[in-house]
């Protein structure tokens, strides 16, 4: 369908929001940092990893504003997530039973 | 359903969703692009945890995470550039791709540094202090000066692109009404700033 | 919503090939944003690049008419098969369809004016002849081209002194002409389809498109990256890949066939989709199962993108790895199956017509399915260890990626010539063309079946003299067909510079939308945007009665 000109109105947040969200991701990097310093043996850089997705999701949602985006935009960023993810796990498939060397 | 009444020329054809989503998809691309580069690092990783771990300490975690707040400040200012023509204030929307812009100057300068201090104690590819050390320290700087430098180089693609938009707004041409163009130039400097956000823990944070 | 296109004076619209743009001449058709130039021009690059990669392709097949030197050496011989996969498979199976008929039909078929980035479009061709460029210029360049395969496999392709870095750089500038063009077709999907046309009143070839596109954009950034990492290792020596350093070559491996193999699904969908929008045409009938078609393309892009690893059985994967990938490729043939049901229902009890058109899909079934077949048994573990490297593969690969996309393309080529061009070639000579290459092709390429089998290793510059009888056929194979591929261009070439000119919209009786306007195609595509009411390839068992969905001027 063909539109001419939108009107972002819904795309509109208010500064405070967006400041909010930088406090968040502030305080998560230091939450990250600071866990780092503490040795968990693999649970450290899961929680690194987890963290570092909870940041790209508030980034994605509200900076990227995907929150205002019609359904399809989620979609989209789902299917790319997902082939990104399957890659990784089909490809450890392989790696984590290799007798090699 | 004749139109041929219809004298008047072509209008602009203008689809801002369109552009959108184009500069998502393309965003996709480079996602997918560093992805290939976390594959190789997490399969090296996962054959070599202890060199990893040893390598990592070389780097500087303070500088790191100083880098890390630049990035995601520049990410709000960015943001709020975008709020700000939204509600016809340009000057204000002009300031924040600035403030953008030095923001991302200045990773580039920590960068720099941290660069510079490597090569001064002959860590770079190809040199003998970092072929005698471990596999799996060699493979770790290999990957951490191509990931890093790649997206160095995405954060300076990002930095020329803000700065158009910066003199398309003064011009106007970026404007209460149509600002798709700073939106997506807003989506790139985003998806930099989420790279950052994994490459950082990677890279830094795992002593 | 329609726009208001400028009416002439005298009433009459130009053709997109007379229109007036802002450039005269031959900048008019290389600064054009018309998808439709943008397509003929497309179609001249893509072509001449196709013959420069046969002619590689000849030569190779001349000489291995005998054991031993024949008429070049072993290390030119490793180049020609290096530069004939690059060229085939980067500048001519890849883009072919989508970049050709993909460009100057897809936003006819949804009933739109051009694409959602017209200007992107036109970019995408230039990096398209740059890539190929750099591509030439390794040939002529000091040290030789690349001789390492097109696969660039390491170590090899960090040690060899040929101008990998350039087929490297060639290969990259190529991918991304391959993503810019899948972002431009799937926004123009989303956004730009006529009002009435949902998702399943689209053409097949839209689906197939469509879904190429997205393999395009997520699979080629892997080889982008991957190459690029090569480059980088051969001149700074960083140590990603190479064994030296500590890399592992199997997992540049893995990532060459994380994009590679879902490239042939790149390659093979749009010409399937041609295959859908032919079958209904010729058979007088409405395709069998349009919506099994339709998610059949989107399953096997989604499909396509879990096999990768079933090109490394014998690379030193772990068994466990093997069995999961040998299990998915098994379940990726599936969805191409279905669609080769469907046409065949199709055509079963259809009012046949055997133009050339039909002929070419009718070869492509044929030999789409020897080679999917013959992936199958690839696809068995204890098969594959057996006929890895061997000519078997060739084969398979050959029959799949030139007797399926390559004849898609040349039937695309004869159905769409006369609304692209206002111009008829001559039928007769098409026949005589098509058999020519039907019976070269098979002729060349079922013999490698045979000697793969029997051991005859790929790749392999000289050879065991058991071997002989099947490369002799197989060579003369290659002059028939390279016969045959001469007849159809210039026939061809003959209608386009000289044929009998026509004005007929539906030369074939066709119901999707490009039938239904000039020929050839005015600049604006439509002078209303069509309401779409019905679905496509609503036919009539009786063939005087053919439906029209509304007037369209």
């Amino acid at each position: 369908m063909e539109h001419n000109q939108e009107v972002h109105a819904e795309h509109s947040h208010g500064y405070g929001v967006y400041i909010l969200v930088w406090l968040a991701l502030m305080s998560l990097t230091g939450i990250t940092v600071a866990v780092a310093g503490i040795n968990f043996g693999g649970l450290t850089i899961a929680t690194a990893l987890i963290i570092a997705a909870i940041k790209s999701f508030l980034v994605l949602k509200i900076f990227m504003h995907l929150r205002s985006e019609s359904v399809t935009f989620r979609a989209f960023v789902g299917v790319a997530i997902l082939f990104l993810l399957i890659s990784f796990i089909l490809l450890f498939s392989d790696y984590s039973f290799i007798v090699r060397n | 359903m004749s139109s041929q009444e219809q004298a008047a020329a072509a209008h602009v054809h203008r689809d801002d969703v369109g552009a959108r989503m184009g500069m998502w998809l393309f965003l996709f691309t480079e996602l997918i692009l560093f992805g290939g580069m976390f594959i190789l690092y997490s399969v090296y990783r996962y054959m070599h945890p202890d060199s990893f771990h040893l390598a990592a300490k070389e780097l500087n975690t303070i500088v790191g995470t100083f880098n890390t707040a630049i990035l995601l400040t520049s990410s709000l200012t960015m943001v709020l550039a975008i709020t700000a023509i939204q509600r016809k204030q340009k000057a204000l929307s002009i300031f924040f791709q600035l403030i953008t812009i030095v923001l991302a100057l200045g990773f580039m300068v920590n960068k720099y540094f941290e660069w510079t201090a490597k090569f001064h104690h002959g860590i770079y590819p190809g040199s003998d202090t970092l072929l005698a050390k471990p596999t799996g320290e060699i493979l770790f700087f290999g990957l951490y000066y191509v990931m890093t430098g790649l997206h160095g180089l995405h954060v300076i693609i990002g930095v020329i692109l803000i700065g158009m938009m910066a003199r398309l707004t003064s011009k106007e041409i970026i404007n209460s009404n149509s600002y798709v163009k700073l939106e997506s130039a807003g989506l790139y400097w985003h998806l930099v700033d989420i790279i950052w956000i994994f490459l950082f823990p990677l890279f830094y944070l795992i002593t | 919503m329609s726009e208001a296109i400028v009416v002439p004076k005298n009433g009459k619209h130009p053709s997109y090939i007379e229109h007036e743009g802002k450039h005269k001449g031959l900048l008019g058709w290389i600064l054009s944003t018309d998808h439709k130039r943008i397509a003929i021009i497309y179609l001249v690059a893509i072509i001449s690049f196709f013959l420069v990669g046969m002619t590689f392709g000849f030569l190779m097949r001349l000489e291995l008419i005998a054991p031993g030197r024949t008429i070049m050496d072993a290390q030119t011989y490793n180049s020609f098969f290096t530069l004939h996969g690059v060229i085939m498979i980067f500048l001519f199976v890849v883009p072919g369809i989508p970049a050709i008929f993909g460009n100057f039909f897809l936003p006819i078929l949804i009933g739109a004016r051009d694409v959602s980035f017209p200007r992107l479009n036109l970019f995408t061709w230039y990096l398209y002849v740059i890539g190929g460029l750099l591509a030439i210029i390794s040939i002529l360049l000091p040290g030789g081209p690349a001789d390492t395969g097109w696969t660039f496999y390491i170590p090899y392709s960090v040690r060899t002194g040929s101008n990998v870095v350039f087929a490297l750089f060639a290969a990259f500038v190529l991918g991304f002409s391959s993503i810019f063009t899948g972002i431009n077709f799937v926004t123009t999907v989303h956004r730009l389809r006529a009002p009435g046309m949902s998702w399943f009143k689209m053409p097949l070839s839209v689906w197939s498109l469509y879904a190429t596109a997205w393999v395009q954009i997520l699979a080629t950034p892997i080889i982008g990256i991957t190459l690029l990492l090569v480059a980088i290792e051969r001149v700074f020596g960083v140590g990603l890949f190479d064994p030296a350093l500590g890399g592992d070559p199997v997992l540049y491996q893995h990532l060459f066939w994380i994009y590679s193999h879902p490239a042939v699904y790149i390659m093979i969908l749009p010409a399937m989709g041609v295959v859908s929008e032919i079958i209904p045409v010729f058979a007088r009938r409405t395709i069998l199962g349009y919506k099994f078609i339709a998610m059949s393309s989107i399953a096997i892009a989604v499909f396509g993108s879990l096999v990768w690893a079933h090109h490394m059985f014998t690379a030193g994967m772990s068994n466990t790895g093997q069995f999961i990938f040998s299990l998915l490729t098994m379940v990726v043939a599936i969805p191409s199956a279905i669609k080769v049901f469907n046409w065949t229902a199709t055509l079963y009890k259809g009012s046949i017509e055997l133009s050339t058109p039909l002929l070419f899909a009718l070869a492509f079934i044929f030999q789409f399915t020897i080679g999917g077949l013959t992936g199958i048994m690839q696809g068995v573990l204890s098969v594959d260890i057996m006929i890895h490297d061997t000519s078997f593969i060739v084969a398979h690969f050959h029959y799949v990626m030139f007797g399926g996309t390559g004849f898609g393309l040349f039937a695309a080529l004869h159905y769409w010539f006369p609304k692209m061009f206002g111009r008829m070639y001559s039928e007769k000579t098409s026949k005589v063309a098509f058999w020519h290459i039907f019976i070269g092709f098979n002729t060349l390429y079922f013999p490698m079946f045979i000697m793969g089998w029997l051991g005859m290793p790929r790749r392999y510059y000289d050879y065991l003299p058991e071997f002989q009888i099947y490369h002799l056929i197989s060579t003369i194979g290659s002059w028939i067909l390279v016969a045959g591929i001469l007849i159809m261009f210039g026939n061809l070439l003959k209608a386009w510079l000289n044929g009998k000119k026509t004005t007929e919209k539906n030369p074939w009786g066709g119901e999707t939308l490009e039938w239904k306007i000039e020929t050839p195609p005015i600049h604006e595509n439509f002078v209303d945007i069509p309401t779409i009411h019905e679905a496509p390839y609503a036919y009539k068992q009786n063939e005087s009665e053919t439906l029209t969905n509304q007037e369209v001027k």
